[in-house]
């Protein structure tokens, strides 16, 4: 019996394995690194329509001597929270579709913390979009943030310029 | 039978563990008696939330939890 080998033929379709992005929303918290290349390219072809994407990602910095950062949620409201806010980012911005995307767990310096995208028609809105969903994401959204420095763990407390940065939008 | 209380971010530290059952049914002041008085200073606060059953409550003062239902306490979000 020869020996069957297989041989795997190169594609450009299928080199990578395209995610599955739901549209008009896709919202997600995910507890393991999130590949923005990825995610974006799939966001993207999920919106072939869209005249621009604009797109945040968020990082952790490394100021401070900070050595990791931890984010804890509660998953019965900052789920339905972030779904909620996505709902009102494309209606008010007449999006075609928008990307939420936040870590949650123990992150280190330079890794990503959240993804957002927005697609719309013009990229005024999808630029706006972006900032509107950051804003009430880094300040609304139901997160808890510690930090990781030489002498143990901090909790991170709200700060007056995230109200403001809330206010701009009311 | 029990309800159980979570406590979410900094009052985790606080309250020294993340869950506790309780009897129910539980209200406002069976609350504040359960969690201890360091927690409950901090519950009295109008910052700090309360959810039941999933959903954040309009007003807190107004808790009933039944049996086999989760209150969460609420801290401030931490900003960016």
């Amino acid at each position: 019996m020869p020996k069957t080998v297989t041989k795997w033929r190169c594609c450009p379709r299928s080199a990578v394995a395209r995610l599955s992005i739901s549209t008009p929303l896709d919202v997600r918290l995910l507890d393991k690194g999130l590949s923005v290349g990825e995610a974006l390219a799939a966001f993207n072809a999920a919106h072939e329509q869209a005249g621009g994407v604009v797109s945040f990602l968020g990082k952790v910095r490394p100021d401070g001597g900070v050595k990791a950062l931890e984010l804890t949620h509660y998953e019965p409201l900052t789920q339905p929270g972030m779904e909620s806010l996505a709902q009102d980012a494309l209606a008010r911005f007449e999006l075609d579709g928008a990307l939420v995307w936040h870590r949650v767990g123990v992150m280190t310096p330079g890794e990503a913390i959240v993804l957002v995208a927005a697609a719309s028609r013009h990229r005024r809105n999808a630029f706006e979009a972006a900032d509107f969903l950051m804003d009430h994401l880094k300040s609304a959204a139901w997160f808890w943030k510690r930090e990781k420095r030489a002498d143990g763990w901090h909790w991170i407390e709200p700060r007056d310029a995230d109200h403001a940065d809330l206010a701009r939008w009311k | 039978m029990s309800v159980t209380i979570l406590f979410l971010g900094p009052l985790r530290d606080l309250a020294g563990e993340t869950e506790r059952q309780v009897e129910a049914p539980l209200d406002w002041n069976g609350l504040l008696k359960a969690v201890g008085p360091e927690v409950a200073e901090q519950l009295d606060q109008e910052r700090v939330n309360l959810a039941c059953k999933g959903k954040v409550l309009a007003d807190k003062r107004s808790l009933y939890a039944e049996d086999g239902d989760e209150v969460a306490l609420l801290p401030p979000v931490s900003g960016g």
